[in-house]
């Protein structure tokens, strides 16, 4: 099966400011072989892929390509080389040409600096003939009237223009439905019949089952199994989550602290949601676990406002609500701490106050003094800054100066500060390092125990395992199942992914 | 204490740096009525610029500003034609026009999507159309003194000072206001927050179209009370607002407020307003020409965004 | 980046808008009896009356579409005008001097334009303002009323014919092809779109992005000065308040925008321009036709240009979102 290497990462170390992102990880790529590289979010998988491609340069290790020891400063010396790296996000131009795309920035030329069209069209022919007749689009259709699934393949199209002989696939299948999966799985397979290498990242079991033919593990930036063909599926996951979790994550709810439902979901939909009937309980932290595009955010957003329900029905604390936009849900007593803290959470040029007094200033008279206001005052502010324990050189500085972590702090403040009666964290801890986590945890269960209700939504599975009294597992905009506090990792990846698996079967 | 003065905004620092050199060219700036009339002269160009602040704070520009001035001027006169008697009645309608002006602007932004730039671009040509069909092209009436009295009303006699123009009066009593609005109201912080980052203001419940026509509004508004103002002391013409939108957006801009929004503040806005003016003066006391007037704004313009994206990248922000 | 693009319509909408525009014009002339300026020789003339702003928003486009932008080019247009029209001072053997100079003001411009906005990475709204504000205060220094003349073998560029068509005409016409031809069938050309598009892509593509945002601002304020050398033919002479009179900052980016080119930059094109001037042209000539008042026509386009900017706002709002 498993032809000559072709590329060989040998005990890489990269190190980014506080956090080591690989620790020697070794990885062998060979001819006509799907090489899969697994991991939870934030292992380390795409950073090697990064390393391998140029974009970043690694402290310590070596890479031999073909036998020969190289060293890329840009993804366009790896290119040439026949590395091409597809990311997760696309790099295309929505407005231009499937063929000028293809060939961006290496458009064929004559004289005058003309473009050969001709050619570009007819090595894109050749390059999409590849394909079979599957894409169903020419060179010259627009980009933008691709569907997501056809806009892979014209990245595809790009890596073997260049006659790649390495291509690198993260997490390819993240905005695909089913039938768009299957077709990539083909592509892959082809694509490997044709003697290249794949290196294809992903942290989807069933993935690895119908492409891998090998499978390299690594967890926390080190590599914790190497299989030369693919073990049973508990294996991997024991060794992409395999940690000692125990004394990380504080002790879950008693069945007396757990109240009255604050918020229920009767029926609720919208486009990426179906059918949710949901009961949030005061005093309990509930998790949603499930994979990527699952529907767990989107529900968050649903209940927010952000993006809402068109069909179904909410109460909170049995009245009914309309939650239309983020300042209904809110008034509500819905608050939501989102993932993406720079883009939706932080206004990173005011400083910590402002940034924790900003909803109370959304919920007071307009002209009101902004430091005094009856929802709260600066001074409980910089008080609730004190009990939380938040490190700034001062609150006046501007936010953007701080870790993550006291980031993280300041919103979960400039929540309280409202009393709500349902949080919504959404990965709260991404990007916090591992010794502020536990902090956050503490703060979670603390909230649970004041009486709110608490919802948690993370793709760090153990994260979610671990400080939920209740985990809902969700599957393509529905819930599938429900566990207790203790659930095994296994049974949950199983739920979340046993959807998928049935249709494999079928 | 170098600390601090490191913080300082350099606008301060400009603006003492000009007055001494204009006060040694030219010692009747020192006497009140040099450095009065020197105030006088800069209040509308302060109270735009203020107005204008409140819109690059929420992220926009306004375009329409100086078209607006001179529409408030030639329908004042145009409805006065001299009748003192319906002037508070004018001057009331005046303000409507330019609160609706605002809440348009506004809407258009928020609603149809459009850029503030070409929204407000629209507003200003739409405006000047208006301006120059009701007047058929030429000024016509004329202002009664007491709508004049704003602009150019002295109060004399008083101890110290000796004089006090109303039109610095008026000055310091919108900028106050508005300083007052943007910087001591809950109102402010949201303004600040939406144009800082609009998604995190709309998720912390900010209420963003609300917000957005407060501010187009006192944009607007501040142009009206400007172009009262200059009707008062530089009379009724048809292009006497010409260029106004962008002496504001300049002296925002050498105040330290950031285009597309998230940090400014009124007071180093008056200051960028009176570095503007006071570089006129001094251009004028220099014996250049009008025209050059031009060229240094035109060049210090983006002298002030190069400086302020240098001072920023370099204390890492 | 994964996008779901609003389909088709997209370099249709010009061409529809136009069509409408030519429907309400035909609907006009009938309904008030003017039926004898329905002819396609007096279409054609309309395109004729608004050489400068073609030729300037030709340039417009190439700014716009590495999403930048050019408030310098009214300005600009009357430095050339004064600048060409002084140079020849009515001396034919002075036209290539006189055009010699003019566009290399227009190439420095234009590279000081792009410098300032790639190298102290000013907004370029900014950068262009302030160049205008330089030009103007330049200008006014020099020169407060008509300035040179120019000698009739000039006038030709304005005044001139071949075979029943205007030169000028055929030469915006000329410009339009040549600038199509550039964008879309070199590698220049499509460096433009790339740059505009996605700059980090391009990056990624080993483009250097800076150059092509200088090379697309020194085509602009190059068109600019040959608006401005248009208009000093058409004049017989330049004067200093010609550009910032015909409001061709504005009115270029309005035409460029209506043309279907997107603010946001990588998409659209030259034809696209060229209908949206038509588009102009045409509602200035429904305006007379109809008698509307020379100043309401004004309210009316300012209106025009927003509720155009808006229908496109509004159709890619999925984009944004």
């Amino acid at each position: 099966m498993s032809g000559e290497i072709v590329f060989e990462m040998k005990a890489i170390t990269k190190v980014f400011p506080g956090i080591k992102a690989l620790d020697r990880v070794s990885f062998t790529a060979r001819a006509g072989e799907v090489h899969a590289l697994a991991g939870e979010n934030g292992a380390g998988k795409s950073t090697l892929m990064k390393v391998l491609s140029g974009v970043y340069q690694a402290e310590e290790g070596a890479i031999f390509l073909r036998g020969k020891q190289v060293a890329f400063y840009h993804p366009l010396e790896s290119l040439a080389q026949g590395v091409s790296v597809i990311y997760q996000e696309f790099s295309l131009l929505p407005d231009r040409t499937v063929a000028q795309n293809i060939f961006l920035g290496r458009e064929p030329v004559r004289r005058w600096g003309f473009l050969d069209a001709e050619r570009m069209r007819r090595e894109t022919q050749k390059v999409l003939a590849l394909f079979g007749d599957r894409h169903r689009f020419g060179p010259d259709t627009l980009v933008g009237d691709l569907d997501v699934a056809q806009q892979q393949m014209v990245e595809i199209a790009k890596a073997l223009s260049l006659n790649a002989k390495v291509i690198v696939m993260d997490e390819p299948t993240a905005a695909l439905n089913d039938t768009e999966c299957e077709l990539l799985f083909q592509l892959v397979d082809d694509l490997r019949g044709q003697g290249r290498s794949i290196v294809y990242i992903t942290h989807r079991m069933r993935e690895i089952r119908r492409l891998a033919d090998r499978v390299t593990v690594i967890k926390d930036g080190k590599v914790t199994a190497s299989f030369d063909e693919v073990p049973e599926t508990s294996r991997i996951i024991e060794a992409m989550v395999g940690r000692d979790i125990g004394h990380f994550y504080p002790e879950p709810a008693a069945k007396d602290d757990i109240g009255a439902a604050v918020l229920t979901v009767r029926g609720g939909g919208n486009s990426r949601l179906f059918d949710i009937d949901l009961d949030l309980h005061a005093g309990q932290i509930t998790g949603f676990a499930g994979v990527q595009g699952a529907g767990r955010t989107a529900l968050a957003l649903a209940l927010f406002g952000a993006e809402p329900f068109e069909t179904g029905e909410v109460s909170v604390e049995g009245r009914r609500v309309t939650l239309t936009n983020p300042r209904q849900a809110a008034q509500a007593g819905i608050a939501m701490l989102p993932g993406d803290r720079k883009a939706e959470g932080l206004v990173l040029m005011q400083s910590v106050r402002d940034n924790g007094m900003l909803s109370v200033r959304a919920f007071s008279r307009a002209l009101g003094h902004p430091d005094k206001s009856p929802i709260a005052t600066l001074d409980q502010m910089d008080k609730a800054f004190d009990a939380f324990d938040l490190r700034a050189a001062s609150y006046e500085v501007e936010i953007q100066s701080l870790s993550g972590g006291n980031q993280q702090k300041a919103i979960v403040a400039r929540w309280l500060s409202l009393d709500p009666k349902l949080l919504i964290f959404v990965e709260p801890t991404r990007g916090i390092d591992v010794n502020t986590k536990a902090g956050i945890y503490a703060q979670m269960r603390k909230l649970a125990q004041n009486g709110a209700a608490v919802m948690a939504i993370s793709s760090d599975l153990p994260e979610v395992l671990g400080i939920s009294d209740r985990v809902l597992v969700m599957s393509d905009g529905k819930i599938v199942a429900e566990f207790g506090h203790g659930a095994s990792e296994a049974e949950v990846m199983h739920a979340a992914t046993e959807a998928h698996l049935g249709l494999e079967a079928s | 204490m170098m600390d601090r003065l490191k913080q300082m905004n350099p606008v301060f620092l400009v603006l003492l740096l000009l007055f001494v050199a204009i006060a040694i060219l030219s010692p009747y700036f020192l006497q009140p009525t040099g450095y009065m009339n020197f105030l006088k002269r800069a209040a509308p160009i302060a109270i735009l610029a203020v107005g204008q602040l409140y819109v690059i704070n929420s992220g926009g520009f306004d375009l329409s500003a100086g078209a607006l001035v001179t529409l408030t001027v030639i329908g004042s006169s145009i409805l006065l034609d001299g009748e003192a008697s319906a002037t508070w009645w004018v001057i009331l309608a005046m303000l409507g026009v330019g609160v609706t002006v605002g809440t348009v602007n506004a809407l258009v932004v928020s609603w149809l999507r459009v850029p503030s730039i070409i929204a407000t671009l629209g507003m200003m040509i739409t405006l000047s159309g208006i301006a120059l069909t009701w007047s058929g092209g030429a000024p016509r009436g004329y202002l009664p003194e007491n709508f004049r009295f704003f602009g150019r009303f002295l109060i004399k006699d008083l101890p110290l000072i000796k004089i006090l123009p109303v039109a610095v009066i008026v000055m310091i009593v919108v900028c106050a206001l508005l300083w007052w609005l943007m910087h001591r109201t809950n109102y402010g912080k949201r303004l600040i927050a939406m144009g800082d980052n609009p998604k995190a203001a709309l998720l912390a419940g900010v209420p963003l179209t609300q917000t957005r026509i407060v501010a187009f509004a006192m944009s607007s508004i501040s142009a009206v009370i400007a172009g009262i103002l200059l009707g008062g002391f530089a009379g009724v013409s048809t292009d006497v607002g010409v260029g106004l939108e962008l002496q504001a957006i300049t002296a925002a801009v050498i105040g330290g407020a950031q285009l597309l929004g998230g940090r400014g503040t009124v007071g180093a806005t008056i200051a960028g307003a009176l570095v503007l003016q006071a570089m006129f003066t001094l251009l004028n006391i220099l014996g250049f020409p009008k025209p050059v007037r031009d060229v240094v704004q035109g060049l210090i313009l983006i002298s002030a965004v190069v400086i302020a994206g240098y001072r920023r990248r370099r204390s890492g922000g | 980046m994964k996008f779901q693009r609003p389909r088709n319509l997209t370099g249709l909408a010009p061409f529809l808008l136009l069509l409408v525009a030519v429907a309400i014009y035909v609907g006009v002339a009938v309904a008030t009896g003017q039926t004898q300026y329905l002819t396609a020789e007096n279409l054609l003339g309309l395109l004729g009356r608004s050489i400068a702003l073609g030729i300037t928003a030709v340039g417009q486009t190439f700014a716009i579409l590495i999403a930048s932008i050019d408030l310098s080019v009214a300005n600009l247009i009357s430095v050339a005008a004064v600048l060409g029209s002084s140079i020849m001072s009515g001396d034919p053997s002075m036209m290539l001097p006189a055009i010699v100079a003019v566009l290399a003001v227009g190439v420095v411009v234009g590279l000081i334009n792009g410098l300032i906005i790639t190298q102290f990475e000013v907004n370029p709204l900014i950068a262009t303002l302030g160049m205008a504000l330089v030009l103007q205060g330049l200008l006014s220094a020099a020169f407060n009323n008509f300035a040179g003349e120019v000698p009739e073998e000039f006038q030709v560029f304005a005044y001139g014919q071949v075979g029943g068509v205007s030169i000028s005409l055929i030469f915006l016409i000329g410009l339009t092809v040549a600038a199509w031809v550039f964008l879309r069938f070199t590698r220049a050309g499509s460096k433009i779109y790339s740059v505009g598009g996605n700059p980090d892509a391009a990056k990624l593509a080993g483009m250097r992005t800076t150059r092509v945002v200088i090379l697309a601002h020194v085509i602009c304020s190059v068109c600019a000065t040959i608006a401005g050398l248009y208009l000093a033919s058409r004049l017989r002479s330049g004067a200093p308040w010609i550009g910032r009179d015909g409001v061709y900052d504005l009115e270029s980016i309005a035409v460029v925008v209506i043309g279907g080119t997107a603010l946001s930059g990588g998409r659209g094109g030259v034809w696209g321009t060229l209908m949206g001037v038509m588009i102009f042209s045409l509602i200035d000539s429904i305006f007379n036709l109809a008698g509307v008042d020379a100043f309401a026509k004004q309210i009316l386009r300012g209106v025009i240009i927003v509720a155009a900017v808006a229908i496109y706002a509004m159709r890619s709002r999925r984009i944004e979102a």
